[in-house]
């Protein structure tokens, strides 16, 4: 994201700066605008959540209650425990994979290959109904490991780490088999190295996605036990109790929380981690 | 052992636990599904049986269904182009040297973090009739009450908002790291054949963009017919089926009807749809993309 080094003929000049900056800003402002008036009801009093005065006093009070009113240090963990699982499992299953199509000319390599970007296409949401049944033939219907099998073999990591892979010089794998290493020692010495800032940038794509994911944990998990954050949340929030606005946004932000202060410290690797996902 | 018998050794024993898991979970279950929409639904004491394609004649015949594709169709016409315009003006502000970008870039990215279920409870609040925030603001203005989310005629549009909003600054990134990829040689060049700021996007940056687009594309055309969380917070398809769409409709036929061997000959008919899409976006439009 630098600065290009000389100023293009048709970047904006005198009054044209001031009108671009202004579209800018005021797209911007609306962009966050639901966000930011989510931070003033979490902060305030319910009383005082739609009366916009600067001076009204601030409160911790929404959190505590939300944090009291459901389990949701359980549903942090959850969602935790099931981030790092896909996140491993991912990393170790698409790496193989991924070596397997990037190094070796195998028999039936065209069409494995075709079968795996058929889920690039077909993703696991659309498939809630028959997957359902395979869960609950296996056992694992409101189990951790439930939600978070059908991700693991992940068509777009595969993809991301063979087109990786294929950069790295032959030469480099030639050298080590004459020292006498086996395919997998070659692997993790001389391949996974290479590819470190593809798997941070597939890491964090992965973390966000699964750490946001609902339409699959909501179908999989019934008990507080499997229940992720986003699950835990919506349940919480369409309580038939009704619950009170301000609260839901203290919780709202609670379970955002982690990714977004993340996401607000380390910006720039974050945007540039998507980019380098997306761009092939 | 030859070289190639030895890589197809090697090269299968890397490949068996992903492709072993892709199957269970993504071939499998697309077969399964169009078995299964061959035959009944098994209830107590009735057990599932052929039925050959009643199910589909069921979809043919179905109003809901109808309404879930149309309903479907205007979400998609909705949010893709809407989300790339707004996606391309972000990106070609943010890129330009003007005071404030950095707050601008993370202003639009931030949507992309936030999980989807936590935003619609923001925009829930939102559109609430009487006390929402949109609410006060068409108040002020005098304008009368409206109930956005309850009646048929803003529900949909009210949703599609929701996902432009969340969609655009994710797609903006891409169209940034393509606009820093475009060689500054260019706009010299344009500029001292003395195009305008429009024609040199229209002529050059525009159609340098075009693998980006297509990329795009793709990823929001799977997105409007996978989207439906904040449907389930904001609407649960209500009212009256106005917000139903495809994958929603499913998730409604297969978890709260219950009827699963209708679910899965809707599934087939989603697959089929998508399987369209690609082979449209793939097979026609990648070879009329110019690339570097």
């Amino acid at each position: 994201m630098s600065a290009p080094a000389a100023r293009s003929p048709y970047a904006p000049t005198g009054i044209w700066v001031g009108i671009e900056a202004a579209g800018a800003l005021v797209l911007a402002c609306l962009w966050i605008l639901p966000l930011l008036f989510a931070v003033w009801a979490a902060f305030h009093a319910t009383e005082d959540t739609t009366r916009f005065a600067l001076t009204a006093p601030l409160t911790l009070e929404n959190f505590r209650r939300a944090w009291e009113a459901a389990p949701f240090a359980r549903y942090f963990l959850n969602t935790f425990v099931l981030v790092t699982l896909i996140l491993v499992c991912q990393f170790v299953l698409c790496t193989l994979a991924a070596y397997a199509f990037a190094r070796f000319s195998f028999v039936g390599r065209e069409i494995a290959f075709a079968l795996v970007l058929a889920q690039l296409m077909i993703m696991p949401d659309v498939l809630i109904v028959e997957n359902y049944r395979t869960m609950s033939r296996l056992g694992l219907v409101d189990t951790i490991p439930g939600i978070a099998l059908p991700y693991v073999a992940s068509a777009f990591g595969i993809f991301l780490l063979r087109q990786t892979f294929r950069t790295i010089p032959r030469e480099l794998d030639d050298a080590a088999r004459v020292e006498g290493a086996s395919a997998l020692q070659t692997l993790w010495k001389v391949y996974v190295p290479l590819a470190r800032p593809i798997y941070v940038a597939y890491g964090l794509v992965s973390v966000s996605f699964h750490w946001n994911n609902f339409l699959w944990p909501l179908i999989i998990t019934n008990s507080v036990e499997a229940r992720p954050l986003t699950v835990g949340l919506q349940i919480f929030s369409s309580g038939d109790q009704g619950v009170d606005w301000s609260v839901i946004c203290a919780a709202t932000l609670m379970t955002s929380a982690p990714l977004l202060i993340g996401f607000l410290l380390f910006q720039r690797q974050f945007v540039q981690s998507f980019i380098r996902a997306g761009i092939r | 052992m030859t070289t190639r018998a030895r890589d197809t050794l090697i090269g299968w024993a890397l490949l068996a636990p992903a492709m072993t898991l892709l199957v269970a979970f993504t071939h499998w279950p697309a077969l399964a599904s169009l078995i299964e929409s061959f035959y009944s639904t098994a209830r107590p004491r009735r057990p599932a049986r052929f039925v050959g394609t009643a199910n589909y004649e069921q979809i043919l015949a179905d109003p809901v269904f109808w309404q879930a594709f149309s309903n479907n169709l205007l979400y998609a016409a909705g949010t893709i182009p809407v989300s790339i315009a707004l996606a391309i003006l972000m990106a070609v502000w943010v890129n330009d040297r003007i005071p404030g970008r950095t707050f601008a870039r993370v202003a639009y990215f931030t949507p992309t973090v936030l999980p989807m279920i936590a935003v619609a409870n923001i925009w829930l609040f939102f559109f609430t009739p009487g006390y929402g925030l949109l609410e006060q603001i068409t108040g002020a203005f005098g304008l009368p009450s409206h109930n956005w989310l309850g009646s048929p005629e803003t529900a949909l549009a009210a949703v599609t908002v929701v996902a432009i909003w969340k969609e655009a600054g994710f797609f903006m990134i891409f169209y940034l790291a393509a606009l820093q990829a475009i060689p500054p040689v260019l706009a010299e060049a344009a500029s001292l054949e003395g195009a305008s700021r429009w024609t040199f996007f229209r002529r050059v940056q525009f159609p340098l963009l075009m693998p980006t687009t297509l990329f795009v594309l793709i990823n929001a055309v799977i997105n409007a017919f996978r989207m439906i969380d904040q449907i389930i917070v904001m609407t649960r398809g209500g009212p009256d089926n106005a917000t139903t769409l495809v994958l929603f409709y499913i998730y409604q036929v297969g978890f709260s009807f219950w009827d699963t061997a209708y679910a899965a000959a809707l599934t087939v008919v989603l697959l089929a749809l998508l399987g369209l899409v690609a082979f449209v976006q793939y097979g026609i439009l990648e070879r009329r993309v110019h690339y570097r």
